[in-house]
């Protein structure tokens, strides 16, 4: 613990990367995960097949590839002002994260009754009511608990960005070797503040589900 | 016509405004796809200087090791996470509480922390009490622990979904507890959960690529050394396209390989889950119940 309390900067600082990759990243996935899940399930087919290939695409994709392309060719690419690290891993975080988001959308939907669309089209709503009115409240209640395992895990992918110059848990190692700490205990103490982390939303995640449970 | 229960089969009015959503967005993604096109174009990565080097056999030959030290760590990673997978699952199915707990409290510790800063503890962390080991082993290891925890959650998901009445005719015809669990309840688990084992096995594959960060030589890392050849202008771009595509081309491959075993399981009248619907829904029944549901590369909860 005394690398806490000898170091409290650098570990504060090292924290605050890491929500804020997880809480700007999550902010990304979640929006785009959201068109794209919606494209996914339209009834215009080319939306669809784009929404399709980009979920396919990128999630064979590894995030650390993801990542570096993001770190390292597009600053090339494009006039990113320079050190702007952060920024092209949050970008990078909320693009890979934005298929898991997708996919658990659509099965999410995939859960509500098939009666229960086929009610809403029978009395004349289009795929907008039917969406909106009947399948989406439905769904978003049994898609809490995988979208917050899909947000776990986006909490510990912020690690990966560690390798491409953001400050967060995942390299305050290297500062703590610098100081020529013992790099061992650095570690154990990062592991042990994800593991708090982790509980932190898995218990949230029991608490919305319970809040919100489908009764069905 | 169409299979979808949202939306009605469009009549002529629906199919012209689907028409025009249509072309709205093949101009937006044609629009995003021609400004990176010629952003590349103006950068002069297309210029030949930037892809001489992907002309030598020098180059060819070490992008081609470079992917077998990736498909090496990931053989390895996968069969050990599978053996792992085994062994904690079944020790989290237990009827003894002296084993059943250590392993929860295990496979818990192992999925709450990142695969990375695994890499990390044995590569760096280690040494520190005279353990070393070379990067090949850190990445195996790291990803032997973290996919062999999140497959024992699969593999128990599997054996815990199956009809009660299966391991009770089992121990009627008087076998044991292991006859059951080896000849009648695995058998019918792994059936049911190979497509989510080979998606998970996907995960790996890609979590292999982690290994550039800890400097294992694997296919990224390769990309980077080619990518910063000052004597060919240093041909990052053209370097990350062809990993990109070599690590895209795997992955796809696997993946097509689960969602084929996915259409054979469903179509498979020996699987047969029985699942609650998703009321007390706890991780693992997701897992099941994604198995279930339609989900084309089926992704085992915070497996990601």
């Amino acid at each position: 613990m005394n690398q806490i309390f000898d170091y409290p900067d650098l570990w504060v600082e090292a924290l605050i990367g890491t929500l804020v990759l997880f809480f700007a990243g999550g902010a990304i996935a979640l929006v785009l995960g959201f068109l794209v899940g919606a494209m996914r399930v339209s009834p215009v087919p080319i939306a669809r097949a784009v929404g399709t290939l980009y979920v396919n695409t990128i999630r064979n994709t590894p995030l650390t590839l993801v990542l570096f392309f993001f770190a390292f060719a597009v600053p090339l690419l494009f006039p990113v002002p320079r050190g702007s690290f952060l920024l092209l891993a949050i970008l990078g975080l909320g693009i890979y994260t934005a298929t898991y988001v997708a996919e658990t959308i659509r099965s999410g939907i995939n859960t509500v009754p098939i009666g229960q669309a086929e009610a809403a089209r029978a009395l004349g709503m289009g795929f907008g009511q039917v969406m909106g009115y009947v399948v989406l409240p439905q769904a978003a209640r049994s898609v809490i608990p995988p979208m917050m395992s899909v947000l776990i895990a986006l909490l510990k992918n912020t690690t990966v960005a560690s390798g491409f110059s953001v400050v967060n848990l995942g390299n305050i190692r290297a500062n703590m070797s610098e100081n020529g700490e013992n790099q061992m205990v650095t570690i154990l103490l990062v592991m042990a503040v994800f593991v708090a982390l982790v509980l932190l939303l898995a218990w949230l995640q029991r608490t919305l589900e319970n809040k919100w449970r489908v009764a069905r | 016509m169409s299979g979808s229960v949202l939306y009605d089969v469009p009549g002529p009015r629906a199919q012209a405004r689907n028409r025009i959503i249509g072309a709205v967005t093949i101009v937006v993604v044609l629009a995003i796809i021609g400004f990176v096109i010629w952003r590349l174009f103006a950068t002069g990565q297309f210029s030949a200087q930037k892809w001489e080097l992907f002309g030598y056999t020098r180059v060819w030959q070490m992008i081609g090791q470079a992917t077998l030290a990736t498909l090496t760590a990931f053989a390895a990673a996968g069969v050990g996470a599978i053996v792992l997978g085994f062994i904690l699952g079944i020790g989290r199915l237990s009827d003894h509480a002296w084993v059943r707990r250590p392993v929860m409290a295990i496979v818990e510790l192992l999925r709450a922390v990142p695969v990375l800063v695994f890499m990390l503890l044995l590569y760096y962390g280690l040494p520190v009490i005279d353990i070393r080991m070379s990067s090949y082993w850190a990445v195996v290891l790291a990803l032997v622990l973290y996919n062999g925890s999140v497959l024992s959650e699969v593999i128990r998901a599997g054996v815990e979904s199956l009809p009660r009445g299966q391991q009770e005719a089992g121990y009627a015809v008087g076998l044991r507890k292991a006859g059951v669990m080896r000849l009648i309840l695995l058998p019918q688990a792994i059936r049911a959960m190979m497509p989510v084992i080979i998606a998970q096995l996907v995960v790996t594959l890609k979590d292999t690529a982690l290994g550039f960060i800890i400097t294992y030589p694997e296919l990224l890392y390769t990309a980077k050394l080619l990518g910063s050849n000052a004597n060919f202008g240093s041909p990052l771009i053209p370097s990350a396209i062809i990993a990109g595509t070599i690590y895209i081309a795997m992955c796809l491959a696997l993946s097509y390989v689960a969602h084929r075993v996915q259409e054979r399981t469903k179509r498979s009248p020996k699987v047969q889950l029985t699942i609650a619907p998703l009321q007390e829904t706890t991780d693992t029944q997701l897992i099941a119940t994604q198995a279930r549901t339609d989900n084309r590369t089926g992704q085992a909860g915070g497996s990601v």
